[in-house]
C-alpha cells in the first residue's frame, strides 16, 4: 500500500469508528453513581483471623505428593468438542502473529 | 526473640515456638502461638480468595483454599500493599503439579492480576471523539498515541476471555478451542476485558511501545483496525494524540 | 521532636471504619457518626474508585488515616517507598488524623499481614522511638500511636506496656490511640488488670479510641484467651471499659471497628449511636 492509500485506510477506519462512537449514548457520569460500585481486590485490615484453628497451623505438604486435592470447580465441566484442553500443539497454528 | 525465628515459625508449622514466647504463667505459648500462625496465612489466603475469583470457581473453594496455603508459605507479600498481592500466582499455578492439566490457569491468572492493576490506575481524561474528528488526514501516520494508565492488554493461546466471562459472568462456557488476546479497559471505574481482532494486540503493543501509527501498521498484518479503533473509542483509552506537524 | 501543625482534630464524637459497601448509606444516613477512619494501604493505588469514592467522602467528613502495614516495631528499617506512599495520600487528603500500631509486621521484604507483638525492653523502646521520629519527619504529620492486642507474653519483656507507651510519647511527641477493646483483649490473655490499665493509661495524650469486637477461645491450659478479630458487636465489659474511659479522659473521638463480616449500615450506625450516648453523657 502507498502512504497516500494508508493514509485513506486509517482516516476510513477512524471516521467509521467515530460514527459508531457517536451513535452510543454516552452513560450516566453523576459522581455519587460513578463512585458507587463494585469493589475489586482484597484489603488490607487490622482484625484478627479465625483464631487459633485451620489454616495457620495445617502441617499437609502442599508442594509434595502429599497433596490429595483435585480441582472441582467450574473445570470440570468445561467440554470442548475435541476433548480436554491440555494440549497445546493444536492451538499454536491458532496464535496471534506480531 | 528476634523477629527471623518468629517469621520462621509462623510460616512453617512444623517448627516450634520460638523460645521466649510465653503464656502468663512463662510457659511456651503453645496454642497462643497459633493465633498469628493462622492470622498470617488466613488472611492472605483470604486476599488471594478475592483476587481471584475466576481462579476459585475454575477450581473450587477447598481446593483453592488448600492451594493458595501453599502459596502463601512460599510467596509471602513482598509490599504491604495487599491490592496487589498475588503477582507471583501465575508462575505458581504455571508449576503447581495437581494443575497441570489445566494449562489455560495462569492465563487466566494473569488476566485477573490486569483487571486489578487496571482498577487501581491512575484516572485519565479521554481525547475527546470531536478532536480526533477533527485530525488532519495527512499526519495520521505519524501520529503517536498515548494510553490511559488503565490500558492492559493479556495474549493468550487460550480462549481467556470466554472462560474468564463463563466464570465472572453469565457466560455460556466455551465450546471451541482458540487463541484469545484481550485488552482491558477502564472507561468509568470498572475495568472491562474484550477479545480484541486477531492481530490487534500486536499492533497495540507496538503503538504502547511509542510508535509511530504508519509504523506499527507496516509491521502488522491485515487486521480489522476500525473495530481496534472502535474498542479504543469507547474504552476511553486513547488519552492524547501527538502529530508531527510537517515543517513548512 | 514533632512539631504538631494547627489544622482541624476529628471531632469527639462517634466514627466508623469505612467499608465500601456502605458508601451510600453513609452518604445519605450518617447519624450519629461524625467521622471516617480509612486504612491507609487500601487507597495507595494511583486512582479508580477507591480514591475517587475517598475524595467524595473527605469532601463531607472528617477522615482519619490508618495505616496497618508501616511495621514501627520492625527490627530492620521502615520501608521508605511506603513512608512515601503515606506522605502522598496524607498530603492528598489532609486527613484530621494519622495513626499506626505497635506491632510489626514486615520482616526482610516480606509482609507478613498481621500486627505481631514485640517485647518491651530499653533496646526495642530506642528502636521504636527511632522509627516513629522517622515517620514524622517523612509523613510531615504528627502520629497517633496504638497500643496492641497480644497473645503472648516474651521472657525478655522488662517494661510495663504503659510505662513504654508514655516514653514513647514524651520522647518523640506523637499521641497515643486507645484501643479499649485491645486493652480487654490483652490484659484478659495476660491474666492481668483491664480496670488498673485504664486508670493509669496517660489520657492528655489520646487522640482517639478504638472499640471493637472480639472472639472468646481458650488456650491449651483452657484459660481465656481472646481473639481480637473485629467481627461482631463490641461486648458488654468493654463498653463498661469505654465507660470507664470517657469518665476519666472526657469525651474522646471513638471509633467503631468491623472489619470482618461486615454487617449491614444500621447494625454499624447502632453501635457508634451506643457510642455517642455515653459519649454525650460525659458531656452533659
Amino acid at each position: 500500500m502507498s502512504y497516500h492509500v494508508k493514509t485513506l485506510a486509517v482516516a476510513g477506519s477512524l471516521a467509521a469508528a467515530l460514527t459508531a462512537h457517536f451513535a452510543t449514548p454516552a452513560a450516566a457520569d453523576e459522581a455519587k453513581e460513578k463512585c458507587y460500585g463494585v469493589s475489586l481486590a482484597g484489603q488490607n485490615d487490622c482484625a484478627a483471623g479465625p483464631g487459633t484453628t485451620c489454616a495457620g497451623t495445617s502441617k499437609v505438604d502442599y508442594q509434595g505428593n502429599s497433596f490429595k486435592l483435585v480441582p472441582a470447580g467450574t473445570c470440570m465441566t468445561m467440554e470442548l468438542p475435541d476433548g480436554r484442553m491440555g494440549s497445546l500443539e493444536a492451538l499454536d497454528r491458532d496464535l496471534p502473529q506480531g | 526473640m528476634n523477629q527471623s525465628a518468629f517469621r520462621a515459625a509462623l510460616l512453617d508449622p512444623d517448627r516450634p515456638v520460638p523460645p521466649g514466647v510465653t503464656d502468663p504463667e512463662g510457659r511456651p505459648a503453645g496454642s497462643r502461638f497459633d493465633v498469628y500462625r493462622n492470622n498470617v496465612t488466613a488472611s492472605l489466603t483470604e486476599a488471594l480468595r478475592q483476587a481471584f475469583p475466576v481462579i476459585r470457581k475454575l477450581v473450587g473453594e477447598e481446593f483453592f483454599t488448600a492451594m493458595a496455603i501453599a502459596h502463601v508459605r512460599a510467596h509471602p507479600p513482598r509490599s504491604p500493599m495487599l491490592m496487589l498481592y498475588g503477582a507471583d500466582m501465575p508462575g505458581f499455578l504455571a508449576a503447581f503439579p495437581p494443575v497441570a492439566h489445566l494449562g489455560y490457569l495462569p492465563d487466566i491468572a494473569r488476566l485477573e492480576l490486569a483487571l486489578r492493576e487496571a482498577y487501581h490506575a491512575a484516572d485519565a481524561a479521554p481525547v475527546p471523539a470531536d478532536r480526533l474528528a477533527a485530525l488532519p488526514e495527512a499526519d495520521f501516520l505519524s501520529a503517536r498515541i498515548s494510553f490511559a494508565p488503565a490500558m492492559r492488554i493479556v495474549r493468550s493461546r487460550w480462549p481467556i476471555h470466554a472462560i474468564w466471562a463463563a466464570n465472572a459472568e453469565d457466560a455460556p462456557m466455551p465450546r471451541e478451542r482458540r487463541a484469545e488476546d484481550v485488552v482491558i479497559l477502564r472507561p468509568g471505574f470498572d475495568p472491562a476485558p474484550q477479545v480484541l481482532p486477531d492481530h490487534a494486540a500486536g499492533f497495540l503493543s507496538l503503538l504502547q511501545a511509542g510508535h509511530p501509527l504508519g509504523q506499527a501498521l507496516a509491521a502488522t498484518p491485515d487486521f480489522d483496525l476500525t473495530a481496534t479503533l472502535g474498542i479504543l473509542l469507547s474504552g476511553a483509552a486513547i488519552t492524547d494524540i501527538a502529530l508531527e506537524t510537517a515543517p513548512c | 521532636m514533632f512539631d504538631a501543625k494547627t489544622r482541624p482534630d476529628l471531632p469527639a464524637k462517634p466514627g466508623v471504619g469505612y467499608k465500601p459497601q456502605h458508601f451510600t448509606d453513609i452518604l445519605e444516613n450518617p447519624a450519629p457518626v461524625g467521622w471516617l477512619e480509612v486504612h491507609a494501604e487500601n487507597y495507595m493505588g494511583d486512582g479508580g474508585r477507591p480514591l475517587a469514592q475517598l475524595r467524595h467522602l473527605a469532601e463531607r467528613f472528617p477522615i482519619s488515616v490508618h495505616g496497618v502495614g508501616l511495621s514501627i516495631g520492625g527490627e530492620g528499617p521502615l520501608d521508605p517507598d511506603h513512608l512515601a506512599r503515606l506522605k502522598r495520600l496524607c498530603d492528598w487528603l489532609n486527613p484530621a488524623s494519622f495513626s499506626e500500631h505497635l506491632a510489626w509486621s514486615t520482616h526482610g521484604a516480606e509482609f507478613l499481614n498481621d500486627l505481631l507483638p514485640l517485647p518491651y525492653t530499653d533496646a526495642t523502646l530506642a528502636r521504636v522511638v527511632g522509627h516513629i521520629d522517622r515517620v514524622q519527619d517523612a509523613v510531615g504529620r504528627r502520629m497517633l500511636l496504638e497500643n496492641p492486642s497480644v497473645y503472648v507474653d516474651f521472657t525478655e519483656t522488662n517494661l510495663d506496656e504503659i510505662d513504654f507507651l508514655t516514653e514513647i510519647a514524651a520522647r518523640t511527641g506523637c499521641g497515643l490511640l486507645l484501643d479499649v477493646n485491645n486493652v480487654y483483649v490483652s490484659c484478659t490473655n495476660r491474666k492481668t488488670g483491664w480496670n488498673d490499665y485504664i486508670d493509669r493509661f496517660p489520657h492528655h495524650h489520646v487522640g482517639e479510641i478504638h472499640l471493637g469486637g472480639h472472639d472468646a477461645q481458650a488456650d491449651d491450659t483452657g484459660a481465656a484467651l481472646l481473639i481480637d478479630a473485629h467481627g461482631s458487636e463490641v461486648t458488654d465489659p468493654v463498653w463498661a471499659l469505654y465507660d470507664r474511659t470517657i469518665r476519666a479522659s472526657g469525651a474522646k473521638p471513638t471509633l467503631i471497628e468491623w472489619d470482618n463480616d461486615v454487617p449491614d449500615w444500621p447494625v454499624l450506625a447502632a453501635e457508634a449511636a451506643r457510642a455517642a450516648q455515653i459519649l454525650n453523657r460525659v458531656a452533659a
